[in-house]
């Protein structure tokens, strides 16, 4: 199961690395590889980037040698929690400019608390309040610091 | 300055109240942190990093060094008693710490663990205070050839020893490179990777990169399952929690070999705390009368490594302090801080800043007290943290990961690259590429390819100069030796048997 998820992930991530280093190199080619006082902007891109391509490659290529012995099915459930956990720490950031950084981490929290970790509505709730409080007294009270404000005023 | 004249003056600045307490807040934090599974000194340093920015520099660095040096005293707690280390380094003590707690031992197991670290923390304190100044003036004469070769050199020794593929943590610092490439180009002022973003022409901010990759990682990496703790019974009373004058004579060997092994090993970049560990854990185990009985809860095995990986963090901050090349993910995050704050490190940050060097000299000693006096009667205190329920502490994490990015900034868009960067190293623990390179490249990227380019101006386009002068010479012959191990298979194997022990 592990095996064949770090299978597809090596073949994943040498595909993504290698079409990266092929980035790095097209672009390093439009800026100077040398000028007359030594290197230029593209010299030291150039290299690393060729680089990335060839290891990326080394890397597919044994993801894709080990890839043919049979394997077990992958299983999604563990990263489908840290991914979900992501996308609401993602979402939570896109609210942060209409709701404001504390509220939307509170709604951050309690998505954690009641649907990745199955508390019940109540907890999630008083501890997305009192986490939320928590960090005001600490950061914009204590510490003076300022956070984005959304139309609630907080 | 002699040293017994920057000791006189080191303490003087870790004795002003206000240090005091930072620095009792570092230790505090760093053994709560070392306690706490899955959450390390690097992704709490970074966290903490942009709350600094308001705070003195030797204040700042007081705190974050005692964060650092304070996680390695707590890490052996959950190592003894629930068999789970608090972070790396502490794995080995795992192996006899937790068989003496089974056997109703955990406090003479926690105490060694705790005077252990005190006297090796002390020991590398020590060698911190005699190696770095004269190391500094040595390095004086290095040009930018040299400090090349030395990059090259630390930057191969984490790639070595940062995770089973060599092939992996090369590709991790690569992309460390290509993140601190982005930007203005520091020569040309052509901007570079910014994909027509105005936000990234000054660069993607090191802060950033670190609270996602380490902090965020891990918090995502933790939230794939929710398993409880099952801890072994904690021991009431300082008396319960202190080793007898037999466990003390048995260890007389342990003191002295974990604290030598451990500042050598830190010296040395890329080997870091569980490397130094592991082998002060071997070689006790070697020359013990008693070897037969190691793994079933002797109480050496507790010492030894739990003493090298304190004794080692004294001698990371060598290299770092007096040649500005930190050698792992955590001490470059202290290099980006001491960058943040307008230092500059290498060979002249000690004489120009005696008082910071000197001061952080001082409040380690300080610190390592603190630590023994907080870790013996406290440590059931402590280990209630554990009980902090995961669905508390992860948004915690999120939440001052997210004040911590927008307070460097003000701005919504690093928040985006924090959510990116916290992807990335969710999915690099998940695919098997270790941060430590991507963070150390990161790190040294710019300083990196500037030394390349001085050099090559230098010699006017010609790659010779790296060759010909001798000291950059060696450096890079090393590094290229380190990069060709793998073709090496017992060398390869004794790599792939240490890393088995992370």
């Amino acid at each position: 199961m592990e095996e064949r998820t770090r299978n597809s992930g090596d073949v994943a991530s040498g595909l993504i690395l290698a079409a990266l280093g092929l980035y790095i190199v097209l672009q390093a080619r439009h800026w100077d590889y040398l000028v007359p006082d030594g290197p230029g902007a593209g010299f030291f891109p150039l290299w690393y980037g060729i680089a990335m391509i060839v290891l990326s490659l080394a890397v597919l290529a044994s993801g894709l040698r080990r890839r043919t012995a049979p394997a077990p099915a992958a299983h999604w459930s563990k990263p489908g929690r840290a991914l979900s956990a992501w996308l609401a720490f993602a979402v939570s950031i896109a609210l942060c400019k209409p709701l404001g950084l504390l509220a939307s981490f509170a709604l951050l929290t309690f998505f954690i608390t009641g649907v990745l970790y199955r508390r019940p509505l109540r907890v999630a709730a008083v501890v997305a309040i009192s986490s939320a409080a928590g960090l005001y007294l600490v950061f914009p009270l204590l510490l003076g610091m300022s956070l984005p404000v959304g139309f609630l005023g907080f | 300055m002699d040293i017994l004249g920057g000791l006189v003056h080191g303490f003087a600045v870790a004795f002003e109240p206000l240090n005091l307490l930072w620095c009792f807040v570092g230790v505090l934090l760093g053994t709560l942190v070392g306690i706490m599974p899955g959450l390390g000194p690097p992704a709490t340093i970074a966290m903490l990093l942009p709350l600094t920015f308001k705070m003195s520099p030797a204040g700042a660095i007081i705190m974050l060094a005692g964060i650092y040096y304070g996680a390695k005293y707590g890490g052996s707690t959950t190592s003894i008693l629930l068999n789970m280390p608090g972070e790396s380094a502490s794995v080995v003590t795992c192996l006899d710490g937790y068989q003496m707690a089974r056997k109703g031992r955990a406090g003479p197991a926690l105490g060694i663990a705790a005077i252990a670290s005190f006297v090796a923390g002390t020991f590398g304190v020590l060698g911190l205070m005699l190696v770095a100044p004269p190391l500094a003036k040595l390095a004086l004469s290095f040009s930018s050839p040299e400090y090349f070769g030395l990059m090259a050199l630390g930057l191969a020794m984490v790639v070595l020893l940062a995770g089973r593929s060599m092939l992996k943590a090369l590709l991790a610092a690569l992309v460390g490179l290509w993140i601190a490439s982005v930007g203005t180009d520091l020569f040309s002022a052509t901007s570079r990777f910014t994909f027509g973003e105005v936000e990234l022409l000054s660069g993607i901010d090191f802060v950033v990169v670190a609270i996602g990759v380490f902090a965020l990682g891990e918090v995502f990496g933790n939230m794939e399952t929710h398993d409880g703790i099952r801890m072994q019974p904690m021991p009431k009373g300082l008396r319960n929690l202190l080793p007898t004058l037999q466990d003390l004579k048995d260890c007389r060997f342990a003191f002295v070999n974990g604290s030598v092994i451990g500042f050598l090993v830190g010296v040395l970049p890329g080997a870091g705390s569980t490397i130094a560990s592991f082998l002060s854990y071997g070689v006790e185990k070697a020359v013990s009368r008693r070897r037969e009985q190691f793994g079933t809860g002797v109480i050496e095995g507790v010492a030894a490594p739990e003493g090298a990986n304190n004794s080692e963090t004294g001698g990371a901050l060598v290299p770092l302090l007096t040649l500005g090349i930190p050698g792992s993910g955590t001490t470059a995050i202290l290099l980006a801080a001491l960058v943040l704050w307008g230092f500059r490190p290498g060979p002249l940050f000690i004489p120009d800043n005696p008082g910071l060097f000197w001061g952080l000299v001082a409040s380690m000693y300080i610190g390592n007290v603190m630590l023994l006096v907080l870790n013996l009667p406290l440590v059931p205190l402590f280990a209630q943290v554990l009980r902090t329920p995961s669905y508390v502490l992860y948004p915690l994490i999120l939440g001052v990961s997210m004040i911590g990015v927008y307070s460097t900034s003000s701005s919504l868009f690093d928040l985006w690259l924090l959510a990116g960067f916290g992807l990335l190293g969710y999915l690099m623990r998940k695919l098997e590429y270790p941060a430590a390179p991507l963070i150390l490249a990161l790190a040294l990227g710019n300083d990196f390819e500037r030394a390349l380019r001085q050099s090559l101006m230098m010699s006017e386009g010609s790659l010779s100069i790296l060759v010909t002068r001798p000291i950059s010479a060696v450096m890079l012959s090393l590094a290229a030796l380190v990069l060709l191990i793998p073709v090496f298979g017992r060398v390869n194997a004794w790599r792939l048997q240490a890393l088995e022990q992370e």
